[in-house]
């Protein structure tokens, strides 16, 4: 039993590290936790309230704003720099925490990071992203967040989104990486 | 000032980015989750249209949770238009006020977004599919080839000192610069 464990492990590893696509828990599926962590469904009520937390503050601090979005493109406010700014400072100080006290998950699950490796894909896929940004003014989560702030015109642009994702898929092997 | 005025305000950027920088331990304490955003149109792809692309085949329900987190974001944003908006514009730098002018477009509604270029009608027209439909396509596309968003590389991946996630962000930038000062003008003349 022990021995079957190190072996998955060890291909998870493996697979980890291999992997080229950096989306962690997408493809971190075969989790050596995974299953003494089955939850019941409602368990994702709690994602749920961290995204209405997330939404709540993408809009109250006017992150989803087509104008903000041009502003800060030509260098004009200070503002988008200082929201992720000062989100990446909190964000690192807490991961240091985490990983100096070693704190667990509310569940005593250790807290895994997983190193990300340099490919082409961050240079050329994060380029075709910055033009799709500037001109529809949002990232992902703005995507969302502006359908419902009554945008509902956004819904074809987070469909188109869904299809550049799929034919990304399509022609993954195909892309420099 | 009333409360209830005092709520509609928007925030400032040292109140509201420190908040968004504590969902990242927030996600990692309640599940062992990194914060990120672009893996939810991955998962759509892999529930929905798998097409028998390995990509996409993946135990998908496993990452339920992010699309119940994104389905918050659009909870979150429905209770602050119905109840917390902000009854003015965007308060904006003049000078893009005054070259967004040159392209008949006003801020004067209180809105987060130009409805001139974004509503159903302009989807029909040129400007309206590269903007809308064009600039979606490359939002999926991209974060996917980077293999992030602003969320996942930008917030996550530099908080967790990555130097992948700086180059991703560094490239974002970039394309929002040259997309931005180059290409959206020629667009809005369209």
């Amino acid at each position: 039993m022990k021995s079957i464990e190190t072996i998955n492990e060890k291909q998870h590893h493996k697979f980890l590290t291999d992997n080229t696509d950096f989306e962690v828990r997408s493809m971190d599926t075969i989790c050596v936790n995974e299953s003494e962590l089955k939850h019941p469904f409602w368990h994702n009520l709690k994602y749920l309230g961290a995204g209405i937390l997330f939404g709540i503050f993408l809009v109250k601090a006017e992150v989803i704003s087509w104008f903000r979005i041009q502003e800060m493109f030509r260098l004009q406010s200070f503002h988008m720099y200082g929201v992720i700014g000062s989100a990446v400072v909190v964000g690192a100080i807490s991961i240091w925490l985490i990983k100096k006290f070693k704190l667990k998950t509310m569940y005593g699950e250790q807290i895994e990071f997983i190193t990300k490796k340099i490919n082409k894909g961050q240079v050329y896929g994060g380029l075709l992203f910055g033009f799709g940004w500037a001109l529809t003014g949002a990232c992902p989560g703005p995507l969302y967040a502006l359908i419902g702030n009554g945008a509902t015109v956004i819904i074809v642009t987070l469909f188109s989104a869904v299809a550049g994702t799929w034919v990304y898929g399509y022609v993954r092997e195909h892309l420099p990486h | 000032m009333s409360i209830a005025d005092w709520l509609k305000q928007p925030w400032p950027w040292y109140v509201a980015g420190p908040l968004i920088g504590l969902l990242v331990p927030v996600l990692l304490l309640i599940g062992n989750k990194s914060f990120g955003v672009s893996s939810s149109l991955r998962h759509v792809c892999a529930a929905c249209f798998p097409a028998n692309i390995s990509f996409f085949k993946y135990d998908w329900k496993k990452e339920l949770w992010n699309l119940f987190f994104v389905a918050g974001i659009m909870i979150g944003a429905v209770l602050i238009s119905q109840f917390f908006s902000n009854p003015n514009p965007v308060h904006l730098n003049p000078k893009l006020v005054e070259e967004l002018g040159q392209y008949g477009i006003n801020n004067s509604s209180n809105k987060l977004f130009p409805p001139e270029l974004f509503n159903w009608n302009t989807l029909i027209s040129l400007k309206g599919v590269v903007i809308m439909l064009a600039g979606g396509f490359l939002v999926g596309f991209g974060t996917r080839y980077a293999g992030g968003c602003t969320s996942g590389h930008s917030i996550m991946g530099l908080s967790n000192l990555q130097l992948p996630s700086l180059i991703a962000t560094i490239s974002f930038m970039a394309g929002g610069f040259i997309a931005a000062n180059f290409l959206l003008p020629l667009i809005l003349k369209l």
